[in-house]
């Protein structure tokens, strides 16, 4: 947003300004997605034992030329840097490696499967859960933090701050849990884990769709849980921040309807930072998908990342983490795109 | 010292503060006096009392050994608050050096950590503790440390931007003038000015490392059994969640609680440090 500030002030077209912006955003980039691929690079090559030695340690057979064969093959024997330019290479054509599970297949084929059809694949299911629950948190959090900050202390804002602060503590696995429990267990009403039912494949069309969305309903929720809380919390503060403007008297003194004033003038100013922190707040969505995919057995990312750490599944590991990071990183880009968009100032500066 | 006793009768006056510090303060007697406290030894196995419901034996009921869930839970006290205080010692400190060098020093040397602190904050965490963990070993320690590791931008952004405005104000250009060393302002003029938000988001960063510490062991990645924590107890709540219900609502409800207070205290802290925003 500083950055912004030194473009230079001729009167360029909305559009022009905006791709200069981008390009701008782009370019500052560049150093994080180093850093952030040498960060998972040096994690995973500094950690005590090669990868290679859960290949060699099963394998009371193997030779000391056997090791240093394989060692070559994967690049181990190159200096570290060298490792990490080759391993940067060929991430930059999608090329994570082999995984060293038994099926030794290629880490992006078991999460981007193109033999499966899409929706199934594992990307797109931690990405349109995420998507999804992203959506619950922004049509339940603005209204309510709006909710809150026009009447602040009244007894609604009081019941849903103490909501806010119990959500805030709720640890997502144990909701998970209980969720389970209530709606699975006891009442039965909702599937217990899984994308798809086992009878799945002879279902019609619609019957499928109403099978996956049911599946899924418990694991958005619990995705979406915590980020309603702290998202409400924030649109309540920014809200009564705004509210307090000089603007807003103007408003009220023009004789505006109060409606008016706080759709209208406050609202789109209170809503400038939320776009920020929901930019933000994509890692620990993505974070959390681990928990509740392992939790309610989801073939997601975050499901495989449970299985290859638990396995010191290298490549898989690594493969996982940058790509999170990339995720991450195209969720920021877009939250600045949409912050150009609601925010004029930052366009024509 | 007059200042501490001034916002502890203020905490007094602020009864969601109030009720964080009594939760906090509740937990830290249980995590010290656990041997007292529990009402059975947490290790002791009985065959003959496998997953009993609550009652007058065992007040949480029993878990799939048979051990006492209340005594459990007990010690795991223990466990999270050790956490959540190490592990935030760790990020509390890498925070204020690295958020003092960029504050006090600007350009490049400023440029370059705060890139680190965006590169941090692009990583998922979670993935990252979860993939660290898993490579060097999952000892108490390691959590401590990668917690703490990975948690510290928050307050290096915090005490970056108190010492931006600090670094101007006149008793640092006074302490300059008359020849301290840059380290002498840095540690003993600006910083202490600028610790009170770093405290609140200390209190609100060891709720979070409680949290974290609670998944990895729910995970199987963290504290692993015998030795209790919440988390590891819920992992056995999760393999019995058909029968068992007290495995789970007891554990979690105390993770709850303790994540609660801790919010609650760093809010109430915060109102009362900084009685600017509360006005608004």
């Amino acid at each position: 947003m500083v950055r912004a500030k030194k473009t230079p002030k001729k009167h360029t077209g909305a559009l022009t300004a905006m791709l200069i912006h981008l390009a701008k955003r782009l370019l500052a980039m560049l150093p994080v997605v180093i850093g952030v691929t040498l960060i998972s690079f040096l994690i995973i090559h500094l950690a005590p034992g090669k990868p290679t030695d859960v290949m060699t340690e099963l394998n009371p057979k193997i030779t000391p030329e056997a090791r240093a064969r394989l060692e070559k093959y994967y690049g181990l024997d190159k200096p570290i840097m060298v490792q990490y330019g080759l391993w940067l290479k060929r991430i930059a054509l999608f090329d994570f490696g082999n995984s060293f599970s038994s099926d030794s297949r290629p880490v992006i084929d078991k999460i981007w499967d193109q033999k499966q059809p899409l929706l199934d694949r594992r990307l797109s299911v931690t990405v349109i859960i995420n998507l999804v629950s992203m959506l619950l948190i922004i049509a339940i959090a603005i209204p309510a933090g709006v909710y809150s900050a026009t009447r602040p202390y009244s007894f609604g804002d009081r019941v849903s701050t103490v909501i806010v602060f119990i959500g805030f503590a709720t640890p997502a696995f144990w909701l998970s849990l209980l969720m389970m429990m209530l709606f699975s267990v006891k009442l039965g009403w909702l599937p217990i884990s899984g994308l798809k039912s086992l009878t799945y494949a002879a279902m019609g069309p619609w019957e499928q769709v109403l099978d996956k969305t049911l599946h899924l309903v418990l694991p958005v929720f619990v995705s979406a849980f915590g980020g309603i809380a702290g998202m409400s919390r924030y649109m309540r503060s920014s809200m009564i921040e705004a509210m307090g403007n000089d603007y807003i008297t103007t408003a009220r003194s023009k004789g505006l309807s109060e409606r008016t004033v706080i759709y209208k003038h406050a609202l789109r100013n209170a809503l400038l930072p939320l776009v920020t922190i929901l930019g933000l707040s994509i890692p620990g969505l993505i974070g959390g998908s681990v928990i509740f995919e392992t939790i309610f057995g989801i073939p997601g990312m975050g499901q495989l990342s449970y299985q290859a750490i638990m396995t010191r599944d290298y490549p898989v590991v690594m493969g996982i983490l940058t790509i999170s990071a990339f995720l991450t990183m195209l969720g920021n880009l877009a939250a600045d795109i949409c912050y150009a968009f609601v925010d004029p100032r930052i366009r024509v500066k | 010292m007059t200042r501490y006793s001034d916002t502890f009768s203020r905490l007094q006056k602020n009864p969601l503060a109030l009720s964080g510090f009594i939760i906090v303060a509740l937990l830290a007697a249980c995590a010290l006096f656990a041997p007292l406290i529990a009402p059975h030894d947490y290790r002791a196995i009985n065959v003959k009392a496998v997953l009993e419901p609550p009652g007058p034996q065992h007040l949480f009921g029993t878990d799939e050994l048979g051990r006492d869930v209340l005594s459990r839970m007990i010690y795991g006290s223990r466990i999270s608050l050790a956490v959540g205080f190490v592990a935030i010692g760790i990020a509390t400190v890498i925070g204020i050096i690295l958020g003092a060098v960029a504050g006090y020093y600007g350009r490049w040397v400023d440029s370059i950590i705060m890139r680190l602190v965006d590169i941090m904050l692009c990583i998922p965490s979670f993935f990252l503790i979860l993939a660290v963990i898993a490579f060097v070993g999952q000892s108490i320690w390691n959590i401590m440390a990668i917690i703490g590791l990975t948690s510290w931008m928050g307050v290096s952004r915090l005490v970056r931007a108190e010492f931006l405005t600090l670094k101007e104000r006149e008793f640092v250009l006074a302490a300059r003038a008359s020849g301290a060393s840059d380290f002498r302002i840095i540690f003993s003029h600006i910083l202490p000015n600028a610790m009170a938000p770093v405290f609140v988001s200390a209190i609100l960063g060891i709720a979070a490392a409680v949290l974290i510490e609670s998944s990895l062991s729910f995970l199987g990645l963290g504290v692993q059994p015998p030795i209790p924590s919440w988390g590891n107890i819920l992992t056995s709540g999760k393999d019995n969640i058909e029968t068992a219900w007290w495995l789970s609502v007891f554990p979690g409800t105390a993770i709850l609680l303790t994540v609660l207070g801790y919010n609650l205290l760093g809010e109430g802290l915060q109102d009362i440090l900084n009685p600017r925003l509360k006005n608004k």
